[in-house]
């Protein structure tokens, strides 16, 4: 078995889990919700494989590195960080709604990887600039943060979708997404996660930066929308902490949040030129 | 109190922090669109002379150093310290006060809230309660109060300055920038193989800057994947300081050299149409390394040698050539041979046979930087970090146990509060309970 195969395993499975999630949201179908659970961790257990064996694979062909350095890895990697923090918070919030509102982020993420002929799975030599032990430390805290952001995103568009809800129909398809007030925390709870590990994120490139080009902070379109990302998560920490926002600003918030996030992580490869070119490919 | 006025208020508020980090974003933004720092005319061809002209008044082609944007980091920085200086002394009050001084009417309203009676004395409860709270881990002070006995027991009052840690991170983190700004220096310097550096040439303006010590380069030596992408570049430098030797290093990107203060970056690397060709006369041993250029004669007199490069395959995506070479010792007909790169070739004459190997000649480029702040951002930055998981995970819990004598039982109220994550603390708060509820010896019932 190749690592190919277990994340092309991985890419259906989490496609199923990603049905059986909505299914169980739409048809309020609950007796399923073990098969989800269980299914969606298989699907981690696979992704866990997968990049284990890339980086296996990666050492038989004589130049071993982690399984972080381009497009197509770090798509696994961001699938495999939105699985395991969503199986965390289904286990602390024991609610699987939820999964029908962050699954579908890790299948399209793993989806886009695999089908996208802009994107090669063959694994590639490191170039001279990722050669460092600082590769493991930025990507695995940037894509944690990025895991959480998508899992507030998720959030924050269920709670637009339930406060449409206006309560006069018990039996609505919206009266099985959790109370507001649920939702509102999660979505809080876990962007107060994103930005421990976003920050972590950045202090870690900063400090990678400085190592290789002897420059910390250099204002490089990379650098400078993950700050403007920054920016947009700490506005949201400070409305609430002190001007008590919740509810739609700050799922509003988490949507504006997580678009900033795609556009660090993918549009400025393709769209501005600096120093994470490698990241293209 | 402080004579506050709108002034004041207005740099403490978390409105302008808002404002802050909204124009911030905003900016940062364009100078992500807007290419920085190219030539005047890029700008003028791109947008147009009036649009260009508005640029260059704006200092948009450097936007991330113009005075309009250093302005907002110090608004940033001047709100950052206001609004601390604003609200710490409120918290320095919550984190010291006195909570043994806590009006018994005030611990009635509290939530979560539980209160017992028993039929035990006074004394007897107190060391009971006392015993229970030291066995859940809360360490409680005591005090008579109101005619009964107050017990008080708190956990991590400190994280309220958390979120203070953070902004004062990103102070030290300016403050580290602006270190750097003034006393440091970046540059850089192409140095060829063999060749010795004094200085280096700063950034922006390309001025000399002497380094007070020599650095010589040994070798550059780059290195390919089977793919022909490029594996690693290696620079091989020596420090010479007064004349001494003092340290020896092979940097490849990612792995500087530093000495004293300044630090020595793989960057860069230029290649050269010529090679190192090195002769050695394999009966004598001696030997001499030429950099010889195609098409050009070289001599070793003392050798009676002569030989030059007549003709040569380039070097390939892997760095792969040929050099045909001519080679004369004086004795006989001249050799004329092809020396592959990075291999030895050995040419039999009469006298004796002769080792011939080469090396194309690289010049390699380094980033040269010395930056005295970089120690505090990095000190800013741990702290930004312990800060954040101070200010979002850890909370000041407290919790009050009130013991009183009334018509011959003996009351207990337990509260607590806690500045966040109820639901934690409201799990502590009943397992308490449930401790004291089990103890035998006070025997309580709900009241």
């Amino acid at each position: 078995m190749d690592s190919s195969k277990l994340l092309g395993i991985t890419t259906f499975i989490y496609l199923f889990s990603s049905v059986i999630y909505l299914i169980i949201f739409i048809f309020r179908v609950k007796k399923i919700g073990l098969l989800a659970t269980v299914l969606t961790i298989i699907g981690l257990l696979v992704n866990t494989a997968g990049i284990g064996m890339r980086w296996l694979e990666s050492y038989q062909m004589g130049i071993g590195h982690a399984p972080l350095s381009n497009m197509y890895e770090s798509l696994v990697f961001f699938a495999w960080s939105i699985v395991l923090l969503y199986i965390f918070v289904e286990f602390i919030y024991k609610n699987k709604v939820i999964g029908a509102f962050a699954l579908p982020f890790a299948f399209v993420s793993m989806a886009y990887a695999s089908l996208s002929p802009q994107f090669s799975d063959r694994i590639t030599p490191l170039v001279p600039a990722l050669q460092s032990n600082w590769l493991i430390a930025h990507v695995f805290t940037c894509f944690i943060g990025y895991a959480a952001f998508a899992v507030a995103c998720g959030t924050g568009i269920m709670y637009l979708v339930k406060s449409r809800d206006k309560g006069d129909s018990p039996n609505s398809l919206l009266a099985t997404l959790p109370p507001l007030k649920v939702i509102d925390d999660i979505t809080h709870k876990v962007i107060l996660f994103g930005f421990i590990w976003l920050s972590a994120g950045i202090i870690s490139g900063a400090v990678w930066a400085n190592s290789a080009w002897g420059t910390y902070w250099s204002w490089d379109p990379k650098e400078t929308w993950s700050l403007i990302t920054w920016f947009i998560y700490a506005s949201a920490l400070h409305a609430r902490f002190t001007r008590g926002w919740g509810g739609k600003r700050i799922a509003w918030i988490s949507i504006l949040g997580f678009l900033a996030v795609v556009f660090t992580y993918y549009g400025v490869n393709f769209l501005l030129s600096g120093l994470h070119s490698y990241g293209a490919s | 109190m402080k004579n506050k006025n709108s002034f004041w208020e207005f740099f403490a508020s978390v409105k302008l922090a808002l404002f802050c980090f909204f124009t911030l974003a905003i900016a940062s933004i364009l100078g992500t669109i807007i290419p920085q720092g190219k030539e005047s005319i890029f700008y003028i061809q791109k947008y147009g002379e009036g649009v260009a002209e508005v640029f260059r008044l704006l200092d948009v082609p450097n936007m991330y150093s113009s005075w309009w944007f250093v302005s907002l980091l110090s608004l940033f920085s001047i709100n950052l310290i206001v609004c601390s200086i604003e609200r710490l002394p409120t918290v320095w009050k919550l984190v010291t006060m006195d909570n043994l001084a806590t009006k018994v009417n005030r611990l009635e309203k509290m939530t979560p809230r539980m209160q017992f009676g028993t039929a035990k004395p006074l004394q007897e409860v107190a060391v009971e309660v006392e015993q229970t709270l030291n066995n859940s881990g809360w360490k409680p002070s005591r005090r008579e109060t109101d005619g009964g006995t107050l017990f008080f027991s708190q956990k991590t009052p400190w994280v309220r300055f958390g979120v203070y840690i953070v902004h004062f991170s990103i102070l030290v983190i300016f403050a580290g920038a602006i270190i750097g700004t003034f006393f440091g220096y970046k540059g850089s310097i192409m140095a060829r193989e063999r060749s010795t550096f004094s200085q280096f040439f700063k950034f922006p303006d390309n001025a000399r800057q002497p380094l007070g010590f020599d650095i010589r380069v040994n070798e550059f030596e780059l290195t390919h994947y089977d793919t022909g992408a490029p594996k690693e570049y290696r620079s091989d430098l020596t420090v010479i300081d007064n004349g001494q030797e003092v340290l020896h290093k092979s940097i490849v990107v990612n792995d500087p050299l530093d000495y004293k203060g300044y630090t020595f970056y793989q960057a860069s690397y230029q290649a050269s149409d010529e090679y190192w060709v090195t002769i050695q006369n394999q009966n004598t041993g001696l030997s001499r390394t030429f950099q010889a250029r195609p098409g050009v004669e070289l001599k070793w007199p003392e050798a009676g040698i002569t030989f030059g490069i007549i003709n040569l395959m380039d070097p390939d995506q892997w760095g792969r050539y040929r050099l045909k070479i001519w080679f004369s010792d004086g004795k006989g007909e001249p050799s004329v041979f092809w020396l592959d790169g990075e291999t030895v070739v050995s040419v039999e004459r009469l006298d004796a046979p002769y080792a011939f190997k080469s090396k194309q000649v690289f010049a390699t480029g380094l980033q040269v930087a010395k930056d005295p702040g970089v120690w505090p951002v990095y000190i800013g930055c741990t702290l930004m970090l312990i800060g954040l998981i101070v200010a979002f995970f850890l909370s000041h819990k407290r919790l009050w146990i009130y013991i009183k004598e009334d018509e011959n039982k003996t009351k207990i109220l337990v509260t607590g509060s806690t500045n966040k994550n109820k639901a934690g603390f409201e799990n502590m708060f009943d397992a308490l309970i449930e401790k004291l509820e089990d103890n035998e010896n006070l025997k309580l019932s709900k009241e």
